[in-house]
């Protein structure tokens, strides 16, 4: 199981207590973890990447193992202790506006 | 029970202000959807328990709302906005050609006779409809397509669609305007749009008389006469007799004629109202004094309105959206401020009185009468 903690304001908004577990299947990548997330709380789409381009929303990042992994590509594997579920996934909101 | 429901959205959520029909004693809801900027929120003259919320985030998107029993539980919709076909290019705001792309909704318009159907007014600019309570959305791909949209260009607060009038006696005629684009028409539905911006001068294009291109900041119009339209522009504000065809200055004795918000009252069709603000540079009242003018004459005859508003050093704005008039004998009409404060007129503007003085930035006011 992968763990993954959301910015406050998406965890109100879908309903989320804490950290989300997710049984993500096949190889574990971004794409495949994030498409698992949206599968599973629909109203999350559209809200961390763009409906249209499908990318990831410019004030949001992606961190886990104390690494900043929002420029790896896609499809690239998640770190071994992600999918592990040693660390958790973080989607992270970036300190911007007021 | 009569009493109004006025629908605040502000940069930090949204509000809900209710009191019975006297206007005097008001409860406060909110925030809803705390820490999100609510550019509108709009209930259904069909059923007045559905109310429709534009949530949105520079983080995380658009978000549509839902209410099914007046504001006190909501539901997310879809919030995919997806325009028709290959999407094309507008002029940027140093003319060149830029991509269209979906930033937020700015103003929903519920159908008049049907509560699942409503209308949302995008950035950049387009028009979709949703038939299914906002479930799903489709562009009305006509307006973009008509012919001009390439030439479009945003004003300082992005190329919006603000404004959707519908007419409540012809269902496939409505009216919306964009900024800085103009006001457009269509006569069948929504299919074919075109643009109604005769008469109008702006000297901030190098064309002052363009069919297209002019800041239009919001329209109104009362639905006993859908073929008089108000308008506030960047600078004037105006007056069509014709559905648009045509427009002539009324802006008469206004101390400014630059402005966002224009409405109408709810049973005297010539009475309008503005909030002069002092230049498209300035932002605010003139000397501070925050003032509504009321016209009783249809534009040009102006007085002011100052009792209960702050005559000194005030620096607020009153944005395109952000004031509403309710159905109640004696017209209810309110606005809110820049400073969070929403004010309330209980007597069509002779006295006012500050609902709630600390919310964040209003963006827009709407007000349901309940009977």
């Amino acid at each position: 199981m992968i763990r993954v903690v959301l910015p406050s304001h998406l965890r109100m908004h879908a309903n989320i207590n804490g950290e989300i577990l997710l049984d993500v299947d096949g190889k574990a990548t971004q794409q495949s973890l994030l498409d698992a997330l949206e599968r599973r709380y629909p109203v999350l789409r559209g809200t961390i990447r763009d409906h249209a381009t499908q990318r990831r929303r410019p004030f949001l990042r992606f961190f886990a193992c104390q690494r900043d992994l929002s420029h790896e590509p896609m499809d690239a594997p998640l770190p071994d202790e992600v999918t592990a579920g040693s660390k958790p996934f973080l989607i992270v909101g970036a300190i911007a506006g007021g | 029970m009569t009493g109004v429901r006025v629908l605040v959205g502000t940069r930090k959520g949204a509000f809900i202000l209710t009191a019975d029909g006297k206007r005097k004693s008001w409860d406060v809801s909110g925030p809803h959807f705390a820490g999100w900027e609510i550019y509108h929120v709009k209930g259904s003259r069909a059923d007045p328990n559905r109310i429709y919320a534009s949530q949105s985030s520079s983080w995380f998107g658009q978000q549509i709302q839902r209410s099914d029993d007046g504001g006190k539980t909501w539901e997310p919709v879809d919030n995919k906005f997806a325009y028709d076909g290959v999407p094309g290019t507008h002029q940027w705001y140093d003319g060149t050609p830029h991509p269209w792309e979906f930033k937020r909704v700015w103003h929903l318009e519920p159908s008049v006779t049907d509560p699942d159907t409503v209308f949302a007014g995008v950035e950049d600019a387009a028009l979709f409809r949703s038939n299914d309570g906002g479930k799903s959305w489709a562009e009305l791909s006509g307006l973009r397509g008509h012919g001009s949209g390439a030439h479009w260009m945003p004003g300082a607060g992005g190329m919006c669609l603000h404004t959707i009038l519908l007419d409540p006696v012809d269902p496939k005629r409505m009216f919306i305007a964009i900024s800085a684009a103009g006001a457009f028409r269509t006569n069948d539905g929504g299919e074919t749009w075109q643009p109604i911006n005769k008469g109008l001068r702006s000297e901030h294009i190098p064309d002052p008389h363009a069919e297209v291109g002019h800041c239009v900041h919001r329209l109104a119009m009362h639905p006993s006469r859908p073929n008089v339209l108000f308008m506030q522009k960047h600078w004037d504000v105006m007056r069509s007799d014709d559905a648009g065809n045509s427009w002539h200055e009324v802006s008469g004795n206004l101390p400014t004629d630059f402005g966002f918000a224009i409405d109408v009252h709810a049973h005297e069709p010539e009475t309008i109202y503005v909030v002069p603000i002092k230049s498209d540079s300035e932002h605010f009242p003139i000397e501070g004094k925050l003032q509504v003018w009321r016209s009783r004459s249809g534009g040009q005859d102006w007085e002011p309105l100052t009792n209960g508003l702050p005559q000194s050093n005030c620096y607020v704005n009153v944005l395109r959206d952000a004031m509403a008039v309710d159905t109640l004998d004696a017209c209810g009409v309110y606005f809110g401020t820049t400073g969070g404060q929403v004010y309330a007129s209980a007597d069509a503007g002779d006295t006012w009185s500050a609902i709630v003085h600390d919310l964040p930035p209003v963006l827009s006011v709407e007000v349901q009468t309940l009977t």
